[in-house]
């Protein structure tokens, strides 16, 4: 599988599972689980980002060699995610931006329409922009024709742990998306993060189910095994799933022979 | 539709026989529910659920920690004046009261500001009494635009204002409010309220909305338990707080739940709520409103504090000084006796982020900034 990398923004990801690091106990449980997992790429709030030299600077747990993906949490729409993709990059976070636009502080739904917006304008100033989105095909063929990178459609609410609820919406886009699907949001076991790459997802990116047990490395590396298992699962083309069961030695077997 | 309608909704309403009615099989169902309704929140309210408080805490916990990880938001207040015009029988800043009264200049808090940013607090909180006169929305803009310089956020517990009057805090920077109804029970309100503006039950009432309606970010409300019964009281601060999150989907809405403190003024409680009552009051709200912060101030001691912020807490004040700035401005120049409410836990902001560290859970100094 050397060469099954995953290019995102002219960077090789090797490992599938990209992590978060919100929700920690403490920041320096990051390095170790990014070490235990192997992720590669690593989101981070930027409202959370604090530089004035008074406080911890979550930036300095994140290892050189691990990709950040800065994100626009806590932007209410287009405008504001464009400024925080902006000060981003001018923090020195580098190119790649995951675009969070909020407007339902409840399920912490996705608005898709100013995601939309924001994704155009930055992709024209070059960011590598992966728009976090409620799945839905059309805004996704919309999202490749303005330039995003990726689309990162949500597998449940935000921190709910509850899989893959939006499964048959996530296929579709597997299915008619030229962009690679990453699979964020919701998934709350290594048992979900295995059924979204046996799908066909690119990637996952898990948080909450990480950062909040109570061995957040452990945790971590269980979901790269996975992750891992289901995209060796998606290359082998595995049998597909039937309704009914299929006899190991078929009733007609003996006209073949 | 205001938040008054709901309340008059429940005008007649039993809570005696509600809560005589509560058996143990009804806590248990009400806590296994997915989906947690007002009556649900009654049910775990209730003198019954006092037994099962174990099981509540557990979930409370559970919600908490999936929802907001293991952080807590800190923050420190800035009391910018204490002129205020009200007669609340529990308050320091009380109009009766013979208390020195200071407002602080610009330059002034620019001290108090400068001393605030070295102990690393990010969001602060700025807090008037209620005189139109002497702190005008004016003064708060310009108080906001030395502000911030020097701190991420911040956010006002000021007297109610006009939707319009928020709108231009907002503009000026403000990305939050608190404001607290102190009792839902429109009988105790009028009894302990005996003068000033703040006699109108309702325009205090909506002003959360009013605040959300202008767009500012964070909305946070309250009783001041000790005041009237505490069960309802939480009731009904729930059920606000729902309403505020339904009809405000853009904005985060908080709960505080101070308990009565000394206050210059002499007042106690009439209404003892206890440790255990707190705790189940607390853990009640977490279960009903997974995503809502939960504030808790210096109000309460040290060692309880700290077990608080694993049940459901999810932002803590800390060093705070509640005369008028009390940072660079010695308190003691005041006079002691110009507090809004007694401090108990008296700890420095170092201290509070190594108690929270010690526990497990990571000091949040910066969540937000106005400049995003």
């Amino acid at each position: 599988m050397a060469d099954d990398a995953l290019i995102l923004g002219g960077v090789r990801f090797t490992n599938r599972l990209f992590t978060g690091t919100g929700k920690f106990a403490s920041n320096d449980q990051i390095p170790a689980m990014l070490a235990a997992s192997g992720s590669q790429m690593i989101t981070v709030a930027l409202r959370r980002v604090d530089q004035s030299g008074r406080a911890e600077n979550i930036l300095d747990f994140i290892p050189k060699n691990v990709t950040l993906l800065p994100n626009t949490s806590g932007a209410r729409d287009a405008e504001q995610a464009v400024r925080i993709a902006r000060i981003a990059r001018a923090a020195g976070c580098g190119d790649f931006i995951k675009i969070e636009v909020i407007t339902d502080m409840q399920m912490l739904m996705p608005d898709n329409w100013e995601t939309l917006k924001a994704t155009e304008i930055l992709a024209r100033e070059g960011f590598v922009v992966l728009p976090y989105v409620l799945p839905d095909l059309t805004l996704a063929k919309r999202l490749e024709d303005v330039g995003a990178a990726a689309i990162m459609p949500l597998g449940a609410p935000i921190g709910t742990n509850r899989g893959l609820e939006t499964k048959m919406l996530i296929e579709l886009l597997i299915a008619h998306c030229r962009l690679p699907i990453i699979v964020d949001a919701g998934i709350g076991r290594p048992s979900h993060a295995a059924a979204a790459m046996e799908m066909g997802a690119a990637a996952v990116l898990v948080n909450t189910a990480i950062a909040t047990a109570a061995d957040p490395a452990s945790t971590g590396r269980a979901f790269s095994l996975a992750v891992e298992a289901g995209r060796m699962a998606f290359l082998a083309d595995m049998a597909a799933e039937s309704a009914t069961a299929q006899a190991s030695s078929p009733l007609t077997g003996f006209l073949d022979d | 539709m205001s938040f008054q309608e709901t309340l008059s909704d429940y005008q007649g309403f039993d809570f005696e026989r509600f809560f005589a009615g509560v058996s143990d099989a009804d806590v248990t169902r009400s806590l296994a529910k997915p989906s947690f309704g007002a009556m649900d929140f009654l049910t775990l309210l209730s003198p019954c659920a006092g037994d099962h408080l174990e099981a509540i805490a557990q979930r409370a916990q559970q919600l908490t920690v999936q929802h907001f990880g293991r952080t807590i938001q800190m923050f420190i207040p800035l009391y910018l004046s204490n002129h205020c015009k009200n007669r609340c029988a529990y308050c320091g800043f009380n109009v009766s009261n013979e208390i020195p009264r200071l407002v602080l200049s610009l330059a002034e808090i620019e001290r108090e500001a400068e001393a605030i940013a070295r102990t690393g607090m990010q969001h602060v909180l700025i807090l008037t009494g209620e005189d139109r006169r002497t702190t005008p929305p004016e003064y708060l803009c310009d108080a906001v635009a030395v502000l911030k310089k020097y701190f991420a956020s911040v956010s006002i517990e000021i007297y109610p204002l006009h939707t319009e009057e928020y709108a231009q805090l907002k503009a000026a920077g403000v990305d939050g409010m608190t404001v607290f109804q102190e009792t839902y029970d429109p009988v105790v309100y009028k009894a302990v309220h005996l003068g000033g503006k703040k006699r109108d039950f309702a325009w205090r009432l909506d002003a959360p909305a009013r605040a959300a309606e202008a767009g500012l970010r964070t909305v946070n409300i309250g009783p001041l338990l000790g005041l009237a019964e505490p069960r309802r009281e939480m009731f009904f601060t729930g059920l606000h707080a729902r309403y505020l999150e339904t009809s405000y989907l853009q904005t985060e809405v908080a709960v505080s739940l101070p308990r009565i403190n000394e206050a210059e003024g002499g007042f106690s409680a009439t209404q003892n709520v206890g440790d255990r009552l707190f705790v189940q009051l607390m853990t009640a709200l977490r279960v009903f409103l997974p995503r809502a912060g939960i504030t808790l101030s210096t109000r309460e001691r040290a060692a309880f504090r700290d077990r608080l912020l694993t049940l459901g807490a999810t932002r803590f004040s800390a060093g705070s000084s509640t005369g008028v700035g009390g940072y660079a401005i010695p308190i003691k120049q005041q006079t002691d006796s110009a507090l809004q409410f007694e401090i108990t836990d008296a700890r420095s902001v170092d201290e509070v982020a190594a108690a929270i560290v010690a526990r497990r859970y990571q000091p949040v100094f910066k969540d937000w900034e106005a400049a995003l």
